[in-house]
Formats: structure tokens, sequence, C-alpha cells
């Protein structure tokens, strides 16, 4: 490196205040991360069986805090912090206000430390509370009242966080008339956009009815409809978390690689596409769903399959610029050029591996998103096999390798070791390789997801691609590898906080090959892609939810109250002393013949 | 806006796939006649199936030449009736609800599979092939119990069926 840019300041030069919120919200997300990786290794050794350290009514409480603290707390937070780098690295201007963005940082933190305890306090018997109802909390089973309430301060907290960018970035137009948005404030504008339409429902789902009726003030509520409530949220949430992977791929990579990215242009396209369409498909989770009008599932599949127009073009931006940087180092050939690229960096191998699986996870995904091969999938563990590619791999092993990138940039502090890097996002890869697979297969054998035991005492599952028990065998190793690289990772990164802080850290991002003035002036146009979004819910959306209001009404046709924290475990010890009965009258009923 | 001829090709070829993916499912609706679970059942009050004509006995019955409706309440954590027994090649039409919480229908190693949500009915028609015997499970989380929420579906032969008076308990 020359002296000229060992001159260079880095981000926490010259952002101090800034790099404090971003390490703060990356630590939030690497605890959540370090939560998530301890019930994710118990939760597989029990499922398969190889080893079962609580008993089977704890996993649900085990999975729940695997689901929450990973997809909400680890996802969101490196989100708020990576937004948060992003936009005041391309605006080159300070927030309006830290203390505004201590106060969501705050918000956000308290809200998931309540629902944490939530979930939490189901291990503890003695503690009459319990949140044991998923990621995806269904109504009529209820959680704790602090769940819901601590997941509506999380999600008031990420709204405070957008209006903190969006007021940034208005006093930096002013400041700046003429200019375009620069790519990744776009980037974290138009995602944002998408996250307030998104996120309304869930909210309202939450605030109107489910933690009203966890208080006892309304009696029941409509089972479809908060369900619907939830997945007009739940599909659009999943582009939350992919979009700070993207930012990184199309931001971050192509400089690793040694090149710039290929189209400003292209990528703005693709944000917009995102916007457009991530909201109005959630139906497509609904499927097999009674209650909802056939037509209304097709249009949402229509929609749904339209969405990977966004993902299909990133792929080729980003190979493009990937290729780009290689053969301006030398690289030559159909594929020799792959050879001219930093495979050591684990940022850049690690991101290139996350790439490559989430094209596994986009196929397994066109399968899910056929609506009536979905039959064959639906709630089996193919799912999980799915998204543990998508959010698991393109998500999760991207914002591991990106840290290995940008934590120097908002700490002054080298990575420990750049090897212990390389070989934990490889391991990362080989884990998910073998987990993902062999939970695509045992779904396609019919093994149902989220259950403590899929074997089942009445049926065996049929064999195809090697049987139920050796599948369980692959997810428990590749599991084990997983627990084993986050370890690793975290570890690294503890170790790289001891390290003492340097100067020459700055890797300051390069121009696109085609930049922002080649890009249409339309594409800027926010006001212009909310109302067209605004106007796809409302076609997807409204006449769905007012034909499930119009069926079941408003709060349900007259649909019980089943708290997780009091009656199921009471139901579950009824029903094991039924079946304790039961299997006892069969015995000595067998016994009796046998005699007489 | 300067786009790449290879991206131009990549772009349409996207598009292809996109309309081909569509093209499959709709294919697979008028060809097959692969239906989705829809609205097609009226909604029921959970509280009081007792008093529905449809599952106050969940039941098995013959309403035409090797036609069969099966009536199904799931609940924390099995399945009424279980068995459930259905004659072989015969056109069988399940209604399943659920008098408590959400639950799953499964029935394993097949494409029967449907959500059953409390005051909705869902409704799913199937073939049957040969006499066999096939596991059904509850594929959402229902509760503490639900790993052992299981049933059974046997296809019998059609004079086994009679034998057993055309009903299953």
């Amino acid at each position: 490196m020359s002296t000229a840019i060992e001159s260079e300041p880095t981000f926490v030069d010259k952002f101090p205040d800034e790099a404090r919120v971003v390490r703060a919200a990356f630590m939030s997300s690497f605890f959540a991360l370090f939560l998530g990786a301890i019930f994710g290794i118990i939760q597989t050794l029990h499922r398969t069986d190889v080893a079962r350290i609580i008993p089977s009514t704890d996993y649900y409480t085990v999975l729940t805090a695997h689901g929450v603290f990973m997809v909400i707390s680890f996802t969101i937070f490196f989100l708020v912090g990576l937004f948060t780098w992003a936009l005041t690295r391309s605006l080159d201007r300070p927030l309006i206000n830290i203390k505004i963005t201590w106060t969501w940082y705050g918000l956000m933190a308290a809200g998931m430390t309540l629902t944490g305890i939530s979930i939490l306090a189901g291990f503890v018997d003695s503690i009459d509370m319990s949140a044991d109802v998923l990621y995806t909390f269904y109504a009529p089973l209820q959680a704790h009242p602090l769940f819901y309430a601590g997941l509506a301060v999380f999600i008031v907290g990420t709204w405070i966080a957008g209006a903190d960018w969006f007021r940034t970035f208005l006093a930096w137009r002013r400041e700046h008339p003429d200019e375009r948005i620069p790519l990744q404030t776009f980037m974290v504008l138009t995602t944002m956009t998408m996250w307030y339409i998104a996120s309304s429902a869930v909210a309202a789902s939450v605030l109107l009815f489910l933690l009203p009726w966890s208080l006892g003030f309304i009696d029941q509520v409509n089972p479809t409809l908060t369900r619907t409530l939830f997945w007009f949220f739940g599909h659009p949430v999943v582009y939350f978390w992919l979009m700070p992977a993207y930012m990184l791929w199309y931001t971050v990579l192509p400089k690793i690689a040694g090149g710039r990215l290929f189209s400003d242009p292209l990528a703005r396209v693709v944000f917009v596409l995102f916007v457009l369409l991530s909201t109005p498909v959630g139906i497509h989770h609904q499927y097999l769903d009674p209650g909802i009008a056939e037509g209304f599932k097709f249009i949402s599949m229509t929609n749904t399959m339209f969405l990977l127009l966004p993902s299909l073009l990133t792929a080729f931006t980003v190979v493009a610029s990937v290729e780009y940087g290689a053969r301006k180092n030398g690289g030559t050939g159909l594929l020799g050029w792959l050879t001219n690229l930093p495979w050591r960096k684990p940022a850049f191998t690690g991101m290139m591996l996350a790439g490559l699986m989430f094209a596994a996870g986009g196929f397994s995904g066109m399968v899910n998103a056929g609506m009536n091969i979905n039959y064959l999938i639906h709630n089996t563990l193919w799912v999980p096999g799915h998204f543990h590619l998508t959010v698991g791999t393109a998500v999760a092993l991207t914002m591991m390798a990106g840290t290995y990138w940008i934590w120097p940039q908002i700490s002054n502090k080298p990575i420990y070791s750049s090897q212990i890097g390389l070989f934990q996002v490889v391991l990362w890869f080989i884990g998910m390789a073998l987990m993902s697979n062999a939970m695509h297969a045992q779904g396609l054998l019919g093994v149902p997801r989220r259950t403590a035991e899929p074997e089942y005492s009445g049926f065996d599952y049929p064999t195809m691609f090697g049987g139920f028990e050796e599948l369980n065998i692959q997810i428990a190793i590749g599991g084990t590898l997983l627990f084993v690289s986050t370890i690793l990772f975290l570890g690294n990164l503890v170790l790289t906080m001891g390290n003492p802080k340097v100067s020459g850290l700055a890797e300051p991002l390069p121009s696109p090959v085609s930049g922002a003035e080649d890009a249409p002036k339309v594409l800027d146009n926010l006001r212009l892609w909310v109302s067209i979004a605004l106007t796809l819910v409302v076609l997807a959306y409204a006449l769905p939810i007012a034909a499930i209001i119009n069926r079941g009404g408003l709060l349900g046709p007259g649909v019980g109250t089943y708290p997780v924290w009091v009656a199921p475990l009471f139901d579950a010890l009824a029903n094991a002393a039924a079946t304790l009965l039961g299997a006892v009258g069969d015995a000595s009923a067998a016994l009796a013949e046998v005699v007489r | 806006m300067h786009i790449h001829a290879y991206e131009k090709l990549w772009l349409a070829l996207s598009i292809v796939l996109i309309l081909a993916l569509v093209g499959t499912v709709t294919y697979g609706a008028v060809g097959p006649g692969v239906a989705m679970v829809a609205d097609s059942q009226s909604t029921v009050d959970p509280g009081a199936l007792d008093e529905d004509e449809r599952f106050s006995e969940p039941r098995v019955e013959q309403v035409g030449e090797n036609e069969y409706e099966a009536y199904v309440v799931a609940y924390q954590f099995g399945f009424e009736p279980t068995p459930i027994v259905v004659p072989a090649n015969s056109t069988v039409t399940l209604h399943v609800t659920s008098r408590d919480v959400i639950h799953g229908f499964e029935v394993v190693g097949t494409n029967a599979n449907t959500m059953v949500v409390p005051g909705e009915v869902s409704e799913i028609t199937v073939e049957t092939d040969e006499p066999t015997e096939y596991g059904l499970l509850c594929n959402e989380y229902c509760g503490a119990g639900h790993h052992v929420m299981e049933g059974k579906i046997h296809v019998v032969s059609q004079s086994e069926f009679e034998n057993r008076g055309g009903d299953s308990e």
C-alpha cells in the first residue's frame, strides 16, 4: 500500500460518534448470533436424536429462541449498524443528532431484551411466563404479553432509525440540491421504504389484536387474519435481511475483488424492484390455508415469480463486477480469471461462497413458490433447508465475511487472524452444504419441520436419497460444523477487539464502471416508487383481507385462547399420561389374550 | 442508461424462466387439475363442532359411486377419526377442521397436505390407489405435545370397507 492511502482516514477517524453506534449495533447482533448458535446446536442434536439434553417440551422454547434471536436480533441489529455506516459514509456527513441515534438503538435493545426474557423464562418452571409460540407466533397460541410488547418496542426503534436516516438525507439534500443520491444511501432509503410498508402490518397485528388479547382486553382473535398480517410482513422481512448482504455484494465485494461495481443504474433498478414487489407476495406462505380464494393465491404467486428478477439481475452484476476486477488484475480466459481473485481474504471468499449458496437457495425457492408443488414440501424440513441457504448463509455468511472487512474501518483495529477467518467461512459453507442438503432431502420424505421428535410410533418414512437415519447424521454433523464456525468467528472478533489501534487501514470504495450519471433520474423519485408499491399492496391485499374479515369476523369465528405459559403444559402432561395409560391398557389386553 | 449486451440476454432469459414457472403451475391447474385448498367451505364455530352437521361425528361416508367424503377433526394432540379408513381406487374429499389451535394435516409420502385453521374447513380431494397404510402427522407447531400428534390412514379394499359398515370409527 502506498503512503497516500495510508494517510487516508478510516470511517472511525472521520465519524467517531457514528462508528461507536455501528460497533454497538454489531455487538448486539453478534451477541444474538452467539445465543442463536447455542440454541441451534441444542436443537440440531435433539431433533436428530444424537443428544437430548432437554425434555422435548422445552424444544419449542429453544426453537423460538433460535428463530427470534437469529432472524430478528442478529440480522436487524447488523442491518442498522451497516446502514448507519453506509449512509454516513456515502453522504460524507454525520447524522443530524446522535442522541436520536442512541435513542433508537436503546429502544431496539430494550425491546429485544423484553422479548428475550419472555422467551427464556420458558425454561424456568417457577416463572409463570413463556413465549413458546415460535418466530411466527400464530394465534390462538398465545405468548406472554411481554413477548408482543417487546417486539412492538423493537419495531418502533427501527422506525425511528429509518426516520433518523431520512432526516440526515434531507439535510444532505439541502446542502447538495443537484446531486444524485449516492448509491449506498439510495439502498438505505429504498430498503427502509419497504420496511415501513411491510412492518406496518405486523405492528397492526400486534398492537390491535395480539397484545390487547394477551392482556385480556379482548377475548379472541381471528387466526387467519393475524396469520395473514404476519405474512404481509413475513415475506418482505426476508428482503430486509437480504438487503444488507446485497449492499455488501454491490458496493464492497467488487472493491475487495480489485475492481469496481459494473453498473450503478442496474443496482438502483434492483432495489426499486424490491420496494415494488417484496410485499404483495406474502400469501405465497399461505398457499395451503383454508379461507383464502385460489385466485388471490395465484396473484401472489405471479408477483413472487417476478421477484426472482432482481435477484437474477444481481447474480449477473455481482459476477460481472468480480470478473472485471480479476481481468483488471491480469486475469484471462473463459474461467481462468477466477484464479486472479483474492481467495485468501475471508471477506472475499465468504461473500462468494454465500452468493453461490444463494443461487442454490434461489432454486429451492422457485420450488416453494410453485403453488401446486407446494403441497409436497409445505411445512416439511425442506423449508428450513431452503431458508438456511438464504438467510442462514447468503445473509449470515455475508454478514460475517463483511465484518472481516468493515470492522477495521470502524475501529482502526486489524482483524486478529485472517487464516482463522478463511477457515471459518469455508467451514460454514461445508457445514451448511451437509445440513441443508439433508434437510431438503428429508423434507421430500415428508419429515415435518418444527418438531422435537420427527420419529413417529405408527409409521416409517419412505426411503429415497438415503434413509431418514442417514440424513439425520448429515444434519447433526453439518449443524456441529456451523456451531464451531460461529464460535471461531466470534472468538476471532473478540481477539480483534484486543488488538491495538493502528493507522493506515482505510479502504475507500471506488466508483462504479457505469456511474450514477448513467441512471435515469426517475430512479431517484422515491415518491413515485412508494405510490406504485402501495398500489400493488392494495391490489394484492385489500380483497383477501376484506374476505377474511367477512368470513371470520374481525375477532374471529369463536376461536378460543391457548396461552402457552399455563395450559399446554398440563395438556402435554395429560396427553403423556393418556398415552401411557393407553399403552398399559394395550399391554394388559395383550397379556390377557396370551393368558387366555 | 447503458445495458451491456450480455446483460440484456440474461434479462431476457430470466423473464423466460419466470414465465415458464408461472406456465407450469397454470398447466398443473388446468391440465392435471391440481386445485388449491381455498374458501369453498363455510366457516364453523370451533367451540361448537358437536352442533355442526359436518363435524359432530368425524367419519368417512359414501356420496356417490367410488366417491367418498371424510370429515376429520384435528385437536391438541391428535386426529379424529383414527385411523381414517377409506376404500381403494376411489375419490375421497377430505374436510379437516380444528377444535383448538392451528394444526397441519400431512399424509406422509404423498402430496395430501393442508393447514388446519380453527374456524375454517380445509377441503382437499385425493385419489386412492391400492390398499395400504399411510402415516398422518401434524406439520404445524401446535403446543408442547406437538411431536406426539399423529394418525393413520388405512386404504382398504372396497369389500373390506363395506364389511366395516362404510364407516370408520
